[in-house]
């Protein structure tokens, strides 16, 4: 159990307003099924029983195609762009932040890839300079964020959403309204639709980021300061951690991840646009709340933001596989955030407080 | 009309009657219970035993609203007035004068005009916005709301406390008009000089019980309330001082250190084993200046030196590498990560020490905290339990072992004890003891003056931002400090 010291460890949730008296029941003296459902296992249960619903409506709904293993790679390859940056922002939210900025910087990210892509010199040069422009313009956006929060004070909503309006405008301008086409970085392509034992590059890369994440948040210094800082702020910087800077790296981190998820989408639909991303940043909090994390920060976690990811990828083609409108789609999207969020706080009550 | 109860949690016995037009004293020192037991008469907080009586009937006071319904209204020491209304909504916050739904804001102004009238304060325009108002206006405010109920008792939770003396004179006259209207006020403070002017009769806490009821103002001569106040029996639960060598080399060095509006000129020098001790009322700057020495505000003049290396003004983590650890006076909400397991609290200024790489060492960090737990007989005995779950007292070893594992030369311990009971009270002291004897140069903030004087070597007397005073232990008591604060704070 000693990897579950970190965030959102093994211990119960104990909600603020419960006094200490009441939640002086610990795990030890749990019976066995609380014990479970308080562990790793239980804490992600709603997500696993969710998902499990979506798969037999979608099984039953569907029944040829939907179990089949190209439908299950289509709905992880749905996933994987609004997975990574979901990623991003779970660390965010863990730490009390958030960043609306994240579709917008995929798109401007996509923008710039792509212009560098074909730029004349660009036969010369290797496609990654490319996707090495469009990490930066990712990390740049990001580092910008964060040193307006937490350097100039501003509430991270209203400057994610300044940079999330000025990067969609930027954007547009160095595209002027056209879509750029990359098809012609061959290498590019072939190497974003490569098939390695059998899993798209792009699923390959939501999990490479998915892990990095977990890892970072779970196993470093670092998430462990993400932790201090979301579950309280005032301890962490009276404990001698540089709160400021930690935030700036952050939305810096955001940010690359946004430029990740821009890269794929070049590798995925050939093109860079304006467009590409739009409210992309409402479906991955979405997907990381759904998956556990609070809002408030001090607590979440990665594989919570994946089964978020995860289900609401799976939504979508079930609705897609019974050929029903996305605007069908979307009212089913906003009933589940409501009874997903509805049975997190069920599950996360305290052992203490129903004993 | 007599009130009595016993035993709520933080008040263990409380005997109080108020009768009408009568100005009711309740005097204590912070932590005595003053504040639960206003919250409970308000029907905030329910009594786990005892009664409370409203002319003659016993009376239950579930929640706030059945208080305002008997008659009892109550301003709280955080002014809980809303800054974004006007002084007329703010009145009728909760029962708005409305007809259909709309409100009549012609007569709530007129009526707030009547009020305001009513306190001497006629020219405060019923559409200010509160948030503009200086804190002696805001306090009319909140006092025209309680008279906007029919009420018969007025609760005030130290109202003086934001207010200068000119307005507290004020205060007084309305104080007085309200008394003259046949309301009984029941006015809470430690300040003493004030109960002379006011008071009718005063009611002693400490330690959640009355030491004394009823006593007549005119005939309590000020020491006997002191000793009410203060006289507690834990006085040998002080471990021996041991006065650092006179060599000693000094380890803080502040010098002129300042801080607009709240403290000014702040000198003093701790040596390697040194307690000193830092005594003065709430309010007095006290506090301010331990977070200004830890760089968690910013000085607006004046120097920070330790062990001869100068501080980055408003740095905590250049004052942390330099081996300063604070322990602040909130220990919930500025110390701990309430959620996380006390291993995590323990290790959280020098985790990349469990590090390797960035990468986390468990082991070596369960194995810190289990050492320290050990040591400090933290108990529960469990590195991952969450902080939450921990009594006061061992909340408070969390913090102190987060320093001792870090290792640090100047210790600032601001109120080490708050909401500590007294047998781990001794532990703390004696532990704070032995951090001095192990070489660091502490200073403690604490607002029980005589925890200061028991644990410190010199003690400094604060007011209003200045040391007035600089004495070794030995040489001051509980009274000098409380006489030499009350000078410093009428001059």
């Amino acid at each position: 159990m000693s990897e579950q010291t970190t965030a959102g460890a093994d211990t119960p949730l104990t909600s603020t307003d419960a006094p200490p008296t009441t939640s002086t029941v610990t795990v030890e003296d749990a019976p066995l099924w609380r014990r479970i459902l308080s562990g790793s296992v239980g804490r992600n249960m709603g997500l696993v029983l969710a998902l499990l619903v979506l798969v037999i409506v979608g099984a039953a709904s569907a029944p040829d195609t939907f179990l089949g293993l190209s439908n299950i790679m289509v709905i992880l390859r749905q996933a994987s762009i609004v997975g990574v940056i979901s990623i991003g922002m779970t660390l965010v939210i863990i730490a009390g932040g958030i960043d609306l900025s994240v579709g917008s910087v995929l798109g401007l990210a996509s923008v710039v890839g792509a212009l560098a892509a074909v730029q004349d010199l660009a036969d010369q040069t290797h496609w990654i300079v490319m996707v090495i422009v469009a990490l930066a313009v990712g990390v740049f956006a990001g580092f910008l964020n964060g040193i307006v929060i937490a350097y100039g004070n501003v509430v991270a909503f209203m400057a994610t959403l300044a940079m999330l309006v000025g990067a969609r405008g930027f954007a547009e301008i160095l595209a002027n309204r056209r879509t750029l086409q990359v098809g012609g970085q061959r290498e590019f392509i072939t190497f974003m639709n490569l098939d390695i034992l059998g899993v798209d590059m792009l699923i390959w890369i939501f999990l490479v980021v998915s892990v990095l994440g977990w890892v970072l948040l779970n196993r470093t210094t670092f998430g462990r300061r993400t932790v201090a800082i979301g579950g309280n702020r005032e301890a962490a910087r009276l404990a001698g951690i540089n709160v400021k800077r930690h935030v700036m790296y952050l939305y810096a981190i955001s940010g690359l991840c946004a430029g990740i998820a821009g890269v794929m989408i070049l590798g995925r639909t050939t093109a860079g646009a304006s467009v590409n991303g739009q409210l992309l940043e409402l479906d991955a909090i979405a997907a990381v709340v759904v998956g556990g994390t609070l809002l408030i920060g001090g607590r979440g976690t990665v594989t919570g933001t994946v089964f978020g990811v995860l289900i609401f990828a799976t939504l979508t083609n079930v609705f897609v596989q019974n050929n029903m409108s996305s605007s069908v789609q979307a009212v089913a999207k906003g009933v589940i955030i409501v009874i997903a969020v509805l049975l997190q706080q069920r599950f996360a009550r305290p052992a203490g407080r129903t004993s | 009309m007599t009130k009595s109860f016993a035993g709520v949690r933080a008040l263990r016995g409380v005997d109080l009657d108020v009768r009408p037009a009568e100005v009711h004293c309740i005097l204590g020192q912070n932590g005595a219970g003053k504040s639960t037991l206003i919250k409970t008469l308000a029907g905030v907080h329910r009594p786990d035993a005892g009664e409370i009586r409203w002319d003659g009937a016993i009376v239950d006071i579930p929640d706030p609203d059945a208080g305002l319904a008997l008659g009892i209204a109550t301003m709280y020491q955080e002014l809980d007035v809303v800054d974004g209304l006007t002084v007329a909504e703010n009145i009728f916050l909760g029962h708005e004068l409305s007809r259909g739904g709309f409100t009549r804001r012609g007569e709530a102004a007129r009526r707030t005009r009547e009020l305001l009238r009513r306190l001497g304060h006629g020219s405060l325009s019923p559409h200010a916005e509160v948030g503009q108002l200086s804190a002696a206006n805001k306090q009319i405010v909140a006092m025209a709301r309680a008279l906007s109920h029919e009420v018969k008792l007025i609760i005030m939770d130290e109202p003086s406390a934001v207010l200068d003396s000119h307005e507290v004179q004020n205060l007084f006259g309305v104080v007085r008009e309200l008394t003259a209207a046949g309301i009984a006020v029941v006015y809470i403070t430690h300040r003493l000089e004030e109960i002379r002017q006011i008071g009718d009769r005063i009611t002693v806490l400490k330690d959640g019980r009355t030491t004394a009821t009823g006593l007549p103002v005119a005939d309590t001569p000020t020491p006997d309330l002191i000793r009410l106040m203060t006289g507690r029996d834990v006085a040998n639960v002080f471990p021996p001082s041991s006065p650092p060598a006179a060599d000693a080399p000094v380890v803080l060095d502040v010098r002129d250190l300042s801080l607009r509006d709240v403290f000014e000129d702040v000198s003093f020098q701790v040596r390697a084993g040194e307690v000193v001790g830092l005594a003065g009322l709430v309010g007095s700057g006290r506090s301010e200046i331990l977070e200004t020495v830890y760089g968690a505000r910013r000085a607006t003049s004046g120097t920070v030196t330790v062990a001869d290396r100068p501080l980055r003004r408003g740095s905590v983590v250049d004052a942390v590498a330099a081996g300063v650890g604070l322990s602040p006076e909130e220990r919930k909400s500025q110390g701990l990560v309430l959620d996380e397991p006390i291993a995590m609290n323990v290790t959280l200024p020098s985790m990349s020490r469990f590090s390797r790489g960035g990468f986390l060492d468990f082991r070596g960090e369960r194995a810190a905290a289990r050492e320290q737990i050990e040591a400090l007989e933290l108990r529960p005995a469990d590195p991952d339990r969450p902080a939450r779950t921990l009594s006061g007292g061992n909340q408070q070893k969390i913090l102190l072992a987060r320093w001792l594992v870090h290792g640090t030369r100047v210790l600032l311990l601001d109120e080490p004890t708050r909401g500590v009971d007294v047998g781990a009270r001794a532990e703390i002291y004696a532990l704070i003891r032995r951090l001095a004897a192990e070489g660091n140069a502490v200073v403690v903030v604490s607002s029980e003056i005589e925890e200061v004087i028991g644990l410190a070597d010199t003690v400094l007397v604060v007011a209003e931002g200045r040391i007035l005073s600089t004495l070794p232990s030995s040489e001051i008591d509980e009274h000098g400090v409380l006489d030499l604060v009350m000078k410093g704070t009428a001059a």
